[in-house]
């Protein structure tokens, strides 16, 4: 027996609860943090603006999707649609996939701009950029609303070299939007092993032109900002205002020391990667409730113990390994995503391919971060690290 | 008890080119001083005059850094794991 649409519309409707769009407004108001309004239109058709606080997921994609966006069933949610035809469809699933309280809205968007209720504009990703970041956008952590949040965001990166080239070609191509570089090296043809920003064509440029002239063939969306000046004392606070992250890339402990505790009088997260021969280490310094690296190291080592460039030696694709790592826990930490290094300090032997977790703790008596701090303004550090401890 | 000592690449031509070190320890300052005596010289670059663990180097024992345990006190079990991590500076420009 064939059924026209009207009618088994009017069976779905029968079989769901449909609620006014007075009713939804009144309810947002009271269920504020439990309900979900979910918007099943498609993206052409929130050019006018959506529901503040809405998530937007088109009609194919709502069984799909659903568990991602709302894991309990029994939390209320409110469909809507254009006109309260697709919401209705859509929450008979939801019912049938045992969501306990589901409502559809009636009239949908055309009753709730009719109304005069507020409307939400969120900025919509190009064509382009929803095309060049399809790959992404569509992991349910991140979405089109992570996608923006990176477009938005600024990272500082310390050294155009080992570590900071495979960051930085990981965040560009990412789409973080905003990307700083701070070096005033120039590239070398011994530097080619491992830093992959550069090519032959730009030994003897600055590293920032070459990095600046490789990061816009990857992805003309992204902002680059130089720094072609050596890190220190007088500067630091200058560059690093306003930046999210920051990303320690550096060879050398004075740099690596004025780089934290400028983070920490700044409030500024610290992707910390550093690498010697065959083995790296990666962590988070100065985020959240986390600790810095004082707090790991409150010394740094005598020079005779740390060994220059020219006298130690790297394989490049280790510099691979932690830069990418560096480039993963920032974008974890610009998203609030998953679980990042905060605290934890992965140690990495590629000569055993293995990678150990260490605890890295708080110092209650650090000299920076702690409760008490003793240093309380920038130092010399040059001076500090070639003092014998 | 026995422990393996893990060295990482920096201090490896201080015992041998060996990257572990089994030795015969009850603690942590025990492991350093079994070390020593297989590789003499070895522990002056961990642990300052007064025999207290330098500060640019953190030692682990089983994965959590013996400055929040009972430092060089801190008891082994048998099949513990050292493992001595220096600050490494290189991230080369």
């Amino acid at each position: 027996m064939s059924v026209s649409f009207s009618d088994y519309l009017a069976q779905v409707k029968s079989r769901i609860r449909e609620i006014s769009v007075h009713e939804l407004k009144e309810m947002i108001g009271r269920q504020k943090d439990d309900l979900t309004v979910l918007d099943v239109r498609e993206p052409e058709e929130f050019e006018n603006g959506i529901i503040k606080g809405a998530t937007t997921v088109p009609r194919g994609y709502v069984e799909l999707r659903i568990e991602q966006v709302q894991p309990d069933r029994d939390k209320p949610i409110a469909v809507i649609c254009a006109g309260g035809t697709r919401s209705a469809l859509s929450a008979l699933s939801l019912q049938g996939l045992g969501y306990q309280d589901v409502v559809s809205v009636s009239g949908g968007m055309g009753a709730w701009v009719r109304a005069g209720y507020e409307l939400d504009h969120p900025r919509r990703l190009t064509k382009e950029q929803q095309a060049r970041y399809a790959r992404q956008i569509i992991l349910p952590q991140l979405g089109e609303a992570g996608q923006q949040k990176l477009l938005d965001s600024k990272v500082l990166l310390v050294g155009a070299g080992g570590l900071g080239s495979p960051t930085a070609l990981y965040l560009a191509a990412g789409g973080v939007g905003t990307i700083g570089i701070i070096d005033n090296d120039k590239v070398d043809t011994s530097n080619l092993q491992r830093q992959i920003l550069h090519s032959e064509g730009a030994a003897g440029t600055p590293k920032v032109q070459s990095a600046t002239e490789t990061l816009r063939r990857l992805n003309s969306d992204v902002k680059i900002v130089t720094y072609e000046e050596r890190l220190t004392s007088e500067n630091v606070m200058r560059i690093f205002e306003g930046w999210d992250v920051v990303v320690d890339g550096t060879d050398n402990f004075p740099t690596r020391y004025l780089i934290n505790d400028a983070c920490v009088f700044l409030g500024i997260p610290n992707v910390h990667g550093s690498i010697y021969h065959f083995d790296g280490q990666c962590t988070i310094f100065n985020h959240g409730d986390g600790p810095c690296y004082r707090c790991l190291y409150p010394e740094p080592p005598p020079p005779e113990l740390a060994p220059s460039c020219a006298e130690a030696g790297v394989l490049g694709a280790i510099c691979g390994v932690v830069g990418t790592m560096q480039a993963v826990e920032t974008i974890k930490v610009l998203l609030e995503m998953g679980d990042d290094l905060t605290g934890r300090l992965v140690s990495f032997d590629a000569l055993k391919m293995s990678f150990r977790e260490l605890k890295v703790r708080r110092d209650p008596h650090c000299l920076v971060c702690s409760e008490h701090p003793q240093i309380t303004e920038l130092i010399d550090y040059e001076q500090f690290c070639t003092v014998t401890f | 008890m026995a422990v393996k000592i893990k060295i990482p690449a920096s201090l490896r031509k201080f015992v041998g080119g060996n990257d572990v070190v089994d030795v015969d320890a009850g603690n942590v300052g025990d492991a350093l001083d079994g070390l020593e005596s297989a590789h003499p010289g070895i522990k002056a670059k961990l642990c300052d005059d007064s025999g207290n663990v330098r500060r640019f180097i953190n030692i682990y024992a089983n994965s959590e850094d013996i400055r929040f345990l009972e430092n060089l006190k801190t008891p082994l079990s048998d099949g513990a794991e050292l493992q001595i991590v220096p600050a490494i500076a290189g991230g080369w420009y």
